[in-house]
């Protein structure tokens, strides 16, 4: 490709990083001296092309280690990857993580999303700016999905290598401490302490958080690890998709798509190769069972993968971690390492000739990503954008191929689905939501965390489990993208049916409880600022709508009755339009919990 | 009458449009069918060169079994199909677009725009006069043509016309993101420090004219454009041997600008810059 | 970098015609009657010493009466255009082979096709549009393979880009034909049923090992073999060629040998395969096929054929010679020799569009008579006698031109020309009626339909069948019907009858550039086109284009550190024709020893006054492809910003 170069050159560090991701250059067409080889042939074309899905581990490798992207690091990313540079500023400028424009090399991420804001994210936030000088960038943050130990921080400091530390619950000292010197901050909580039941011997699902070292394959396998993958080449790629429909299982992320029919669907294509996508991008506000799962069991995660990705018949699979998830990636890093280094993963995976690895693609803040098709264009290095459906990608996936897309905790069930069978599985629960369930529990409670339980708990359960305080004045179920009931509708069952028949949704398992001190038209606000920050912009109604939503939620903060009526209305007529006509679940559901508020809570009345 | 390869022949496809049985060929977009059958949906992002990019949701239809409506201008048609084009639900999606368009946006140049807002009574005054706009300024960086943002909808066909669906130029994309998303060049440079070769095929596409040719700009600010008095003729351009197809567009004597036939087999709507811009000589009169 | 600021001269209309009593006066204006009347005895008293400059811009209604002119009205063959300095090889060596001088596919098919070869074409920025269907073609899976000494933006496109050295295009051609051969690649019963002369080209290009044209071309053999391999196992595959084939001493032999990569292979006659040379101007395929060449009759039909000539005469009621005109470059040769005295230049600007302009410029005066016809006041017009006013082909004038793919389109009229300009077919009736020719043409369509009914190939192209169809490629010879987007399908027919006359092989053999590089010149200048201007840049330099940046001497890296230079100080370029002075521009699409300018701007830095003035003997065409420089750095160097 003819791209166009400007006159800005990387510094050494900058060409450095990208070298240590890609390798030396080859030619001086890509960046490298030019040698008399260069001057009588080049190579190009489609090899040169098909670099693209480089870009985002070029961008982050940049950013990890300068803290920003210049122009000259950009330009030269595109040399290398034979990327357009116009296209890669539209990529870097679309994700929060990344700037470019100079900033310092620390920047320390403040959440002050639903939960973090009800336990005091607004004066931590004031606190760390008064005592942070320039030498950081404070920057408020969506959630973090460290809920349980809200309010969270995490700092981010470029270099080689870049530095990361968390700190939750933060205190504004603890705060400054892990941006000044994220090395000698406190070590994180090991994830079982998001884990009220962890030991508990009935857990399928959080059964080893907490009981197996999280670095051994050795320890995984001592405590049934790879078992279920063995059972799988057992029954072959028609068995365990067989299972896996009898199973009852359904898509954990929220839309609840039975995962047998989506395997089956794939596995049928005729178009390869196929590929297996684990989408763990875990940005839904309130929801950070994913993490604590790739946390506390890394190689359920791999394992799991390869089940899914040789009952579909796929040999690459792509695991898209959440960017702010700084520990999971680590940990996910090790065991696909380990895994690959033991045979788990590669050419003869468990010697049964069946070939599957797996490459971990960083997500870089933008909840949007967690929707399945602008999944696929940010790992293929375009923006996040969704792609309209159909064509749905168990035709046209990533990389245009057939793709299965799970979400974490829906392919970790398939392990307890191979190793008891399905009709044990299909037992728990309730007869169209099987298997158990995870509830991530925050807000007004004593023992905030992940909560295991079978399909068919009611909210109260869940809720009394975790120690539900005095004066509940509302319970955010799904998210931001979910919606609110009241106090009085404890008895909601909390399966995708019960919460559909009660008028709600269950979303990602959302289970987020506030007290009657938290503002309601505060939260509301909150929400859509949400939305408005994370609207990818592609589509009308989501990208002025969620700006108009936002301002109609200012008019109204403080106002109630008759003075809110008008804007209400119009509220309910944008939000109209947001869900029929928006292209994803982002605009369509960016009108929900605003309009629960208001119809069941009451608020603004 | 052509002898060479007409491709493999299409199925024609059998499904409702408000009731009415139509035929489509396999591939057709609703859009297609629509129009096929006379049934005029408004469309903003959509273009006859380009693939469907369904960003603007104006042409939204009801489908009988989906739960959100859909863009008639890249669904495909499928068989047994009910199309509900102008029910009650798919004419709120397309007043509320229209209200969030006109009241961000400056769409005083759009085609057909006023007469949609006034068919679906949209009121884009309602969302306040604090409600936020794009407020950009015109970027005047170049002789040639003029990018007046505050007049884009964000359709993205300059993008994908300038991009691998054309040009292959890729001089501009979508940066930012939601409401600040902006077609940009590389590092917000100017015009002139970005791999733009001035072709004017972003131009063609555009349909809100937040892109236009500098002397339609100049003569709109001056209060003399009047394509009323403007004649269109399509000939051939003289500056090499492909033989583009261009139609000057003529206001007193003077081209004002140019463009090229969207089905012509040559061009297929696109120019370089000799053929967009190379005019001038034959009017140094004097 | 900032861009230099240089606006090029701009040429205002010409609204009136010029006259003037002695090349030592300035021009008055004159009316048409006056100027006419002049022009028309200066042309008379040189009946038998006069040439006619046709041109590659105009229409082909305008280039049908032109030629007409001289062959009815002056009786001689001597009619040219400016294809003669770009295109007529391809025309020459395609004729040669295939009996028609079309390229012989259509736009359309390179974006079916598996294997484009781009050699010696910039066409990203020659042939913008043409280009577009290119990159159709890559997006639907096809690979490209560019063949230039410069790593130009096409190249950058390519799967992979081969640097030869200028003027090795044989040694290049031949290598991959031997190695096609030795891979067993060759397709055997194309070769038999098709063509002629096949073991004499097995033999010659037999010397022709990959590791020979390494040596000679630059390129390795890996790649060469690579492209070969490409090109011979490719279902479909297309090979393009501009200027940097055409350009040289050899040009028609340049062309002839990679027609013969087409022969070997079975590239050409089906859809999809083919070869595609791109003219450089809008009606340099038209103008030929009207007859304005010295050697063709209008539909592209030999003069040295006796029915033709009988058709023609009976139609024209005149005598046609039975022999070939000076084409253009002949013609300059006969100025100097005092054998050629009157000139009448349609459209064209030779003073700076010659290789070795100063040469060009010192032939034109020495004529008796020039009369020249245009638009502008240019260089030539200068050096004119009697100067008329034109209206511009393609905005001002009802008409048609040929593309590229041999697809005849409507040129119509938009504006109206300024001043007393007129159109140029007007200009030329009323100089034949002064010389005794009433010729009567209502209209341009009038004129079209006098050349269908002599032009088989034109016959079936009504205007209104011309606007229905957006244009039709010839042949065309039915009025009901269309023929396909390719030519010489013929080639793959099973009866002998109907496969007509075989393709020759053409036996041609390496002739390296005629201005050798030595201690002296140690530079090898090429030159081409910029994306945003034209040829002399009489028409692109009315308007502000941003990508100008006025003329360069463009060096590769290496070589602006070994003399010192930086980019915009001003250097002396020397050949051993002439110096000009230019300011330096660094490009790495260079290599060492490789320098690029263009005729963009002549009137800043007068790039033909390098270029060398080697002809092809078949076609004609100069070598401005290559010549030998030399760079001085001034004594002061003055940075241009």
């Amino acid at each position: 490709m003819d791209l166009h170069f400007g006159d800005s050159k990387p510094t050494d560090d900058e060409r450095a990083a990208v070298d240590a991701l890609l390798g030396p250059p080859e030619s001086s067409w890509e960046g490298a001296d030019r040698s008399d080889a260069d001057l009588r042939w080049a190579r190009g074309g489609r090899e040169a092309r098909d670099r693209r899905e480089m870009l985002l581990p070029g961008l982050h490798a940049v950013n990890d280690r300068i803290g920003w992207i210049s122009d000259g690091a950009l330009d030269y990313l595109c040399r290398r990857l034979t990327v357009p540079p116009a296209e890669a500023y539209g990529v870097a400028t679309f994700y929060a993580m990344f700037s470019v424009r100079p900033r310092p090399a620390t920047v320390l991420h403040l959440c002050t999303d639903l939960a973090c804001a009800a336990a005091g994210a607004s004066e931590l936030c004031a606190g760390v700016e008064a005592r942070l000088g320039p030498g950081f960038s404070v920057q408020r943050s969506p959630c973090l999905g460290l809920c349980e130990r809200a309010p969270a921080a995490l700092a981010v400091r470029a270099g080689d290598p870049v530095r990361t530390a968390v700190s939750a619950p933060a205190t504004v000292e603890a705060a400054v401490l892990a941006a000044s010197a994220p090395d000698s901050a406190p070590e994180e909580p090991p994830a079982a302490m998001a884990v009220p039941q962890a030991g508990d011997p009935g857990l399928m699902l959080l059964g080893r958080v907490g009981v197996v070292d999280p670095a051994s394959l050795d320890d995984y396998r001592a405590h049934g690890g790879y078992a279920a993958l063995r059972r799988a080449f057992e029954l072959g790629p028609a068995g365990v998709i067989r299972e896996v429909t009898d199973s009852g299982l359904v898509g954990r992320g929220g839309a609840a798509f039975p995962t047998g029919r989506k395997w089956q669907a794939t596995a049928s294509q005729p178009d390869h190769p196929h590929y297996l996508v684990c989408n763990a991008d875990e940005s839904e506000p309130g929801t950070f069972k994913d993490r604590v799962l790739m946390e506390g069991d890394p190689y359920a995660l791999v394992e799991a993968m390869t089940v899914a990705a040789y009952a579909v018949g796929a040999h690459r699979g792509y695991l898209y971690l959440r960017g702010e998830y700084p520990r999971a990636l680590r940990r996910l890093e090790h065991a696909v390492a380990q895994a690959r280094a033991r045979g788990f993963l590669g050419d003869d995976v468990l010697g049964q000739g069946y070939a599957f690895d797996i490459e971990i693609r960083r997500g870089a803040g933008a909840y949007i990503c967690g929707e399945e098709t602008a999944l696929f264009n940010s790992i293929e290095g375009y923006r996040g954008e969704p792609r309209a459906k159909p064509p749905f990608p168990v035709e046209k996936g990533l990389f245009g191929r057939p793709t299965v897309e799970n979400n974490v905790e829906t392919l970790v069930n398939v392990l307890p689905i191979l190793t008891k069978g399905a009709p044990a599985y299909a037992a728990i629960g309730t007869g169209r939501s099987t298997g158990p369930k995870l509830f991530c529990v925050s807000g007004s409670v004593e023992r905030p965390g992940i909560y295991e339980l079978p399909f068919g708990a009611t909210l109260g359960e869940v809720l009394a489990l975790a120690g539900v305080r005095e004066n509940l004045r509302a319970v955010l179920l799904g998210g931001a993208a979910g919606g609110f009931v009241r106090p009085d509708e404890l008895d909601i069952p909390l399966t995708f049916e019960g919460t559909r028949e009660a008028g709600t949704t269950l979303g990602s398992g959302v289970v987020m409880a506030f007290d009657d001190t938290v503002p309601l038209p505060r939260l509301l606000l909150r929400i859509a600022e949400f939305f408005r920050d994370e609207s990818c912009g592609q589509c009308v109604p989501c990208r002025v709508g969620t700006v108009r939503q936002e301002e109609a939620l200012h008019r109204i903060e403080r106002r109630t009755g008759a003075a809110a009526a008008d804007d209400i209305a119009l509220l309910r007529e944008v939000g109209r339009a947001m869900r029929d006509a928006s292209i994803c679940g982002l605009g369509q559901t960016a009108w929900n919990a605003v309009e629960s508020a208001i119809d069941r809570l009451g608020a603004y009345e | 009458m052509t002898v060479t390869s007409l491709g493999i022949p299409r199925r024609l496809l059998e499904f409702t449009i408000d009731g009415e049985a139509v035929r489509a060929p396999e591939g057709s977009t609703i859009l297609d069918a629509c129009r096929a059958a006379g049934k005029d949906i408004p469309t903003l992002c959509q273009g006859d060169t380009l693939r469907p990019k369904n960003a603007c949701r104006v042409c939204v239809v009801e489908v009988e079994g989906s739960r959100t409506l859909v863009p008639a201008c890249s669904r495909r048609a499928e068989p047994g199909m009910e199309v509900r084009t102008d029910t009650e639900r798919a004419r709120h999606s397309r007043k509320i677009v229209l209200e969030l368009l006109a009241s961000s946006v400056d769409l005083s140049t759009t085609p057909q725009v006023a007469e949609w807002i006034k068919e679906y009574e949209a009121k884009p005054d309602r969302f306040g006069p604090d409600a936020a706009r794009l407020n950009e300024e015109p970027k005047v960086d170049n002789d040639l043509y003029v990018r007046d943002y505050d007049k884009c909808i964000l359709c993205y066909k300059c993008v994908d016309a300038c991009g691998d669906q054309w040009q292959n130029t890729f001089a501009i994309s979508v940066a930012g993101r939601g409401f600040d998303a902006r077609i940009a060049v590389e590092h917000d440079a100017p015009l002139t420090d970005s791999a733009c070769v001035y072709c004017g095929n972003c131009i063609e596409v555009c349909p809100t004219g937040a892109l236009s040719f500098k002397s339609e700009f100049d003569m709109r600010t001056a209060g003399t454009w009047d394509e009323t008095r403007q004649s269109q003729t399509t000939t051939v351009c003289a500056y090499c041997g492909v033989g583009c197809n261009l139609t000057l567009h003529v206001q007193d004597n003077e081209i004002v600008k140019v463009t090229s036939p969207h089905d012509n087999p040559v061009t297929h709507g696109n120019l370089c810059i000799k053929g967009r811009f190379g005019y001038q000589h034959v009017q140094n009169r004097d | 970098m900032s861009k230099r600021d240089r606006t090029p001269k701009t040429y205002t209309r010409l609204t009136h015609p010029l006259v003037r009593d002695s090349r030592d006066e300035p021009f008055r204006q004159a009316s048409w009657q006056e100027a006419l009347d002049r022009a028309a005895r200066g042309l008379e008293r040189n009946r038998g010493a006069f040439g006619m400059f046709s041109c590659a811009r105009a229409t082909n209604e305008m280039n049908y009466v032109a030629q007409k002119f001289a062959r009815v009205v002056m009786g001689t063959n001597n009619v040219d255009s400016c294809n003669r300095t770009c295109h007529a090889p391809s025309v020459a060596g395609l004729s040669a082979a295939f009996g028609s001088g079309g390229g012989t596919s259509s736009y359309e098919e390179i974006e079916h096709t598996d294997v484009i070869v781009m050699w010696g074409s910039n066409a990203r920025f020659a042939h913008p549009i043409f280009f577009q269907h290119v990159l159709k073609g890559i997006r639907n899976g096809a690979r490209m393979y560019a063949v230039d000494p410069r790593r130009t933006s096409t190249a950058e496109w390519a799967e992979s880009w081969l640097g030869l050295n200028v003027g090795t295009d044989i040694p290049m051609a031949h290598a991959i034909g031997r190695e096609i051969i030795h891979a067993g690649l060759a397709n055997e019963a194309f070769i038999a049923r098709a063509t002629t002369g096949f073991e004499e080209y097995r033999a010659l290009v037999e010397p022709w090992t990959l590791s020979l044209a390494e040596k000679v071309t630059g390129v390795p053999a890996r790649a060469i073999r690579e492209l070969a391999h490409a090109y011979a196992r490719a279902e479909r595959a297309q090979l393009c060629w501009t200027l940097g084939i055409t350009e040289h001493h050899n040009g028609t032999d340049n062309v002839r040998a990679l027609i013969n990569l087409s022969l070997l292979t079975g590239q050409v006659g089906r859809y999809g395969a083919g070869l595609q040379p791109l003219r450089g101007q809008n009606n340099v395929q038209g103008g030929g096929d009207m007859g304005a060449i010295p050697n063709r009759l209008p539909g592209f039909q030999d003069i040295l054929d006796p029915a033709t000539r009988l058709k023609f005469e009976t139609a024209w009621d005149t005598v046609i010679r039975p022999h070939y005109g000076l084409n253009l470059t002949e013609m300059f040769e006969a100025m100097e020799d005092g054998t050629l005295k009157a000139v009448y230049c349609i459209g064209e600007n030779p003073a700076q569009s010659e290789a070795d302009s100063e040469q060009a410029v010192r032939r034109l005066r020495q004529l008796d008579f020039l009369v020249v016809q245009d638009i502008f006041l240019t260089k030539t017009a200068e050096l004119a006698d009697v100067v008329l006013p034109a209206t511009a082909g393609w905005a001002e004038t009802d008409g048609t031109t040929t593309n590229s793919e041999r697809r005849v389109q409507r040129v119509r009229r938009a504006v109206t020309p300024p001043g007393e300009a007129r159109e140029d077919i007007d200009i030329i009736c009323e100089l034949a009626a002064r010389l005794g020719h009433d010729w009567k043409y209502a209209d341009a369509e009038t004129v079209w339909n006098e050349l269908r009914s002599v032009s088989p190939d034109h016959y079936g192209m009504t205007y209104e069948r011309l606007a229905e169809h957006q244009g039709i490629q010839w042949p065309c010879p039915s009025t009901e019907a269309l023929e396909p987007t390719y030519l010489h399908g013929r080639l793959w027919e099973k009866d002998p009858a109907r496969r007509g006359a075989p393709a020759p092989f053409g036996i041609v053999r390496h002739d390296p550039p005629v201005d050798l590089t030595d201690e002296r010149y140690p530079i090898r200048l090429t030159t081409g086109r910029r994306l945003d201007s034209y040829n002399t840049g009489v028409q692109s330099g009315g308007f502000a284009s941003p990508l100008r940046r006025g003329e360069y001497v463009e060096l590769s890296p290496e070589d602006a550190e070994h003399y010192g230079v930086v980019v915009g100080e001003k250097v002396q370029v020397s050949s051993r024709r002439g110096a000009v002075v230019a300011p330096v521009w660094v490009d790495p699409a260079l290599r060492p020893g490789l320098a690029f300018m263009t005729m963009h701007f002549p009137d800043d830095v007068d790039t033909n006054r390098l270029t060398i003035e080697a002809n092809c003997p078949i076609a004609g065409t100069a070598e401005f492809k290559a010549s030998a420089i030399r760079i001085d750095k001034l004594p002061v160097a003055t940075i241009v910003r």
